[in-house]
């Protein structure tokens, strides 16, 4: 009897979960942990306090993924209105630590209410497209993007760019595939590319220590000429990028092997189980790692994608293709920065990281997936 | 009203669709991008990367700047640098690490407890560092290890900066020391963003000033590119980025003061702060017994940590700032000022004094059995009568008491620049409630007010509280922030960064109330319990001296010889002078001491009478130059 209650348990409890998107996850995850365990070598308890991270995160999956959309829909407004009141307090009375103001004290805890935002957003959009799905215009777009920049502007004052970047991205997706169009788009795309390019142009004028950016800190505007030119500060904020493309160079095809990364054992790598943990991954194990985890995450992102184009409604195929791409953008991003491509923001490798806030962010994406996947199929039946 | 467009499900389906296959194609782009790059790094460039990764570590030296100096407010040096020679081993490229050490002790004096200290450096070091073996090599030792260098991989000579404390243990509680970098260092380091800065730095500041200016004293850190050979020794420097030296220190504690103020503790345990009333300027801040500071600059090795430790005078202890003691019969004036500012008592009102006050069936006594006859304000203070305040405070009730006292600083953190100080406890209903869980022991009994009057019971005040609300009397109710810095100096240019006097508050005094207390405990040490200790003095000095009982001895161990000290009541004193005009303002405690008159009283004679007659006490030296040898 205790036998049939157990399975009848376990079946509940796996019923929700998609299995291809959590088997590839799980691969990712023990991948992820393996790296972790290398990178935290000489400070194992980070490795330890990862596991419960990780616990945790797995349980929120798993409530998130019982929890059907429609549900999800009456949230949107008032989560995203709680996200952006808690923002707002966070400017007038938030900590400050290392020069941002990014943290609020609730007397119990410190919660950072950025982080609320990257899945606040894409709910609040996919809720208001779905609102307005018969009769969309102009109009609604304008105001789509009202509701996106208000918490970006917000976020990156604090300053936070990364999170601004995530947060910007994940709105921006939500608008993009409910179709804004293409003549909107492309200015845009060609705009920044041909800024990108006068930047790399003219970094020698541009980066001396008398010109002020608009809009960006200094210590932005610093990240941004480090990129340009690491060599022109060796000790400090080009460090990371020269020592993190020297971990990846030295990987070779086939790695140091694991635990033999001399770039990350000898201590040249910063932040080495955090943002910059992909350099282990790549000093350690090589082009061929690497390769294997950009087709983790491809396969990952495709079936993420493919439950979001299979979903009954607008709201769940929205939701369902945005989140689907933020995995995308954090994990572009942050090999993209390790790689010496694009400034260093703090972005973290998703599922990879050290960091409990993080993936149990990334971790709430996932449930959300699995259950717009499983609320299509219920709705079949 | 324009038509809307009719909205095909099917259609917006397919649209969607069509988008999210562009989305996939942009990410698939975007990888195949991230991959080429990854090629390019891995394989194109891979010999690049390897060859950098392999002279890495060895290309780019932080060279560290000196450390900025720390002098008294007469120039005198307190703490400093010099170079020397020392002996590091690389743990990480020595097989066996004992055979290395046996081996290189036949060439240099290597005694057992230099082992002990690398070992404990090696437990608590990261694995890349090198690690001295031996600090201060003679130059003959140099000469001897360069000759047969080529027998020791992983052994090198490095010249390094070391601070030393030419004074010893003066002032050592004030001035704290440096040490090796911990974890927890790392995490200031990071949190001030300062990771670049300290990239070779091996040393940070640990307790006193040269923790709370860390990052004045420390300077910006330099770079040399060099070229190595194969064994990882510099060749030559390609590249140099000179560092910027540290900041100095410049004090408004008069070390001479110090000393003086030190020597008159003698043997005794116990704190002294002297606070220039006008500016919140610390003259000297004693807490014996001190350490020497010298110890801990390359590791201290674990014979000498345990005996500071473990020692039952507890020399670690900054007593001035940590200890909190209830203050005895020093609370007197501030009482007796409070009932006057509240119009609770005048100064001519009295009351006859049988010896004893008796409140809710308990008796309250007085020291002089019989009591002091009749006994106003004045007599009050001076003769220090106990049933005078156990009325008094009985009149004023606890929270009239603790709101009073809170303007005078007592139970809050001064401020003074030097971290961990600790709040000490001012009693009040409201306290009561935070302090304890169960209900019947939230609440607070009128009972418990009488002791507070005369400065027991729940009452634990830091030395230095006591000292800052002794100045702030002296200083007619206008209250600084208790500081040690008077300027940071730019060791290069010059340029002075002063430390204003950082005035708190006035507290709402009277002129003629303040009067009224000073002139009390001018006759302190005219005709009360001061006069001993201040007969003959060339100038006129206010005090109060004070006794406070110890009554912690529940569950503790009987140890033979010790109990008998430890029980006895520890001795206070506060005093400012010249009254008319003070100059100076202190706080003194003798633990243990017994009496106050006795034990501390004499204590702040001598410092009065060096500071401002320049007469040193008899048999004492001027300055001396007793260096921290340590044992």
């Amino acid at each position: 009897m205790t036998a049939i209650n157990l399975r009848e348990l376990w079946r509940r409890l796996v019923d929700p979960i998609d299995p291809v998107l959590f088997g590839l996850l799980a691969v990712l995850l023990v991948y992820a942990l393996m790296v972790l365990a290398s990178a935290t070598n000489d400070f194992i308890g980070r490795f330890y306090s990862q596991l419960v991270n990780l616990g945790v995160a797995l349980a929120v999956m798993r409530v998130a993924a019982q929890i059907p959309p429609q549900r999800l829909m009456h949230l949107a407004l008032p989560v995203y209105i709680g996200g952006l009141l808690l923002l707002v307090a966070v400017a007038l009375f938030g900590d400050v630590s290392k020069g941002a103001r990014r943290w609020l004290n609730l007397g119990f805890a410190r919660i950072q209410p950025s982080e609320i935002m990257k899945i606040a957003m894409p709910l609040m959009l996919a809720w208001y497209f779905q609102k307005r799905e018969a009769l969309l215009r102009w109009k609604d777009y304008v105001i789509a993007v009202a509701i996106l920049a208000v918490p970006v502007l917000l976020i990156a004052k604090q300053p936070d760019l990364g999170t601004a970047i995530l947060v910007l991205a994940s709105g921006f997706f939500v608008i993009f595939l409910a179709g804004l169009s293409w003549k909107l788009i492309l200015p845009v795309a060609v705009a920044g590319v041909i800024g990108i390019g006068a930047l790399v142009a003219f970094e020698g004028e541009i980066c001396q220590p008398e010109v002020k950016w608009p809009l960006l800190k200094d210590y932005q505007k610093h990240r941004v000429c480090t990129l340009l030119d690491p060599g022109s500060d060796p000790l400090g904020k080009g460090f990371h990028t020269i020592q993190s493309t020297i971990a990846v160079g030295s990987g070779g095809v086939l790695g140091k092997g694991w635990f033999k990364g001399t770039q990350t054992h000898l201590e040249f790598l910063p932040e080495r189980h955090t943002d910059f943990i992909f350099a282990v991954l790549s000093e350690e194990f090589g082009l061929v790692g690497n390769a294997f985890l950009l087709i983790l995450y491809a396969l990952f992102i495709g079936r993420a994608l493919m439950i979001a184009a299979n979903a009954p409604t607008l709201f769940s195929r929205l939701l369902g293709g945005s989140i689907s791409l933020i995995f995308f953008t954090y994990a572009f991003v942050n090999m993209g920065m390790v790689s010496g491509i694009l400034p260093v923001v703090g972005v973290p490798l998703p599922f990879v990281s050290y960091g409990g806030t993080a993936l149990v962010t990334l971790m709430l994406g996932v449930g959300i997936l699995m259950s717009i996947n499983r609320h299509r199929m219920l709705v079949q039946k | 009203m324009r038509s809307e467009e009719f909205k095909n499900p099917e259609q917006e389906l397919y649209r969607f669709r069509q988008r999210v296959a562009v989305a996939g194609v942009a990410v698939l782009i975007a990888f195949v991008l991230l991959f080429a790059r990854f090629f390019y790094l891995q394989v194109v460039k891979h010999e690049y990367y390897r060859t950098r990764a392999e002279d890495n570590r060895i290309s780019l030296v932080p060279v560290v700047p000196n450390r900025g100096l720390i002098v008294d407010r007469n120039g005198i040096v307190l703490a400093r640098n010099y170079s020397a020679y020392t002996l590091e081993i690389t743990p990480s490229k020595v097989k066996d690490l004992d055979a290395l050490i046996d081996e290189l002790a036949t060439l240099v004096d290597i005694q057992p407890r230099d082992r002990k200290r690398f070992r404990k450096l090696l437990e608590e070091s990261k694995n890349f560092e090198s690690l001295p073996i031996r600090t201060r090599l003679t130059d003959e030792e140099v000469a001897r290890f360069v000759a047969q260098r080529y027998r020791f991989p992983g052994a090198d000579i490095k010249a390094r900066l070391f601070r030393q404390y030419p004074l010893g243990e003066v002032a050592s509680h004030a001035i704290g020391y440096i040490g090796r970098v911990n974890d927890r260092d790392l995490e200031r380091i990071e949190r001030e963003e300062q990771e670049a800065n300290y990239r070779g730095t091996e040393h940070f500041g640990k307790t006193g000033l040269e923790q709370r200016y860390e990052f004045d004293l420390h300077g910006r850190s330099g770079f040399e590119q060099v070229e190595v050979d194969a064994g990882g020794r510099a060749v030559r420097v390609l590249e140099r980025m000179p560092p910027i030296p540290g900041n100095n220190l410049t004090l408004t504690l008069d070390v001479k003061l110090q000393e003086v103020a030190e020597k008159a503790f003698g043997e005794r345990r116990g704190a002294l702060v002297a606070i220039e009333p006008a500016t919140g300027g610390i003259l000297a801040l004693v807490s014996m017994p001190g350490y020497d500071p010298n110890l801990f600059v390359d590791g201290i090795d674990p014979q000498n940590w345990d005996l500071l430790n473990n020692s039952p005078d507890k020399p670690m202890v900054n007593r001035a700032l940590n200890g909190a003691y209830p203050p005895g019969s020093t609370f007197k004036p501030f009482m007796a000022l409070a009932a006057l500012t509240l119009g609770k008592r005048t100064p001519q009102q009295a009351i006859a004094d049988p010896g004893y006050f008796v409140f809710g069936g308990h008796r309250f006594r007085d020291d002089k059995v019989g009591g002091h006859g009749m006994v106003d304000m004045y007599k009050s203070i001076v003769h220090s009568c106990d049933t005078y305040y156990y009325v008094l405070a009985n009149d004023m009730g606890i929270d009239n008491i603790a709101k009073f006292m809170r303007q005078l600083g007592f139970g809050s953190r001064t401020g003074i620049d030097i971290d961990g100080e600790s709040e000490g406890v001012l009693p009040s209903q409201e306290w009561k409630k935070k302090r304890f869980k169960k209900p019947e022991q939230q609440k607070w009994y009128a009972g418990e007010t009488i002791s507070i009057g005369i400065g027991q019971g729940y009452n634990a005040y830091t030395p230095i509280q006591l000292a800052q609300a002794t100045a702030a009397l002296a200083n007619n109710g206008v209250m600084y922030r208790p500081h040690l810095v008077r300027y940071v100096e730019n060791s290069r240019t010059g340029e002075r960064r002063m430390i204003e006097p950082e005035p708190l508050r006035t507290v709402p005094l009277k002129p003629e109330h303040v009067e009224i207390i000073k002139q009390a405990m001018v006759g302190v040490n005219k005709e009360g319990t001061g006069a001993r200790a201040f007969a003959g003095a060339e100038y006129v000095a206010a005090g109060k001296t004070g006794t406070a009982q110890v009554f912690s001895l529940k569950g503790e161990k009987y140890h033979e010889g010790r109990v008998k000290e430890e029980l006895r009541d520890h001795a206070l004193f506060i005093a400012f002078a010249p009254a008319d005009n003070p100059r100076i303002a202190l706080a003194v405690l003798v633990e243990n001491g017994g009496f106050g008159a006795q034990a501390a009283a004499p204590i702040a004679r001598q410092v009065f009478d060096y500071y401002l007659l320049g007469k040193l006490p008899k048999g004492a030296a001027p300055v001396d130059e007793a260096g921290g040898d340590g044992d």
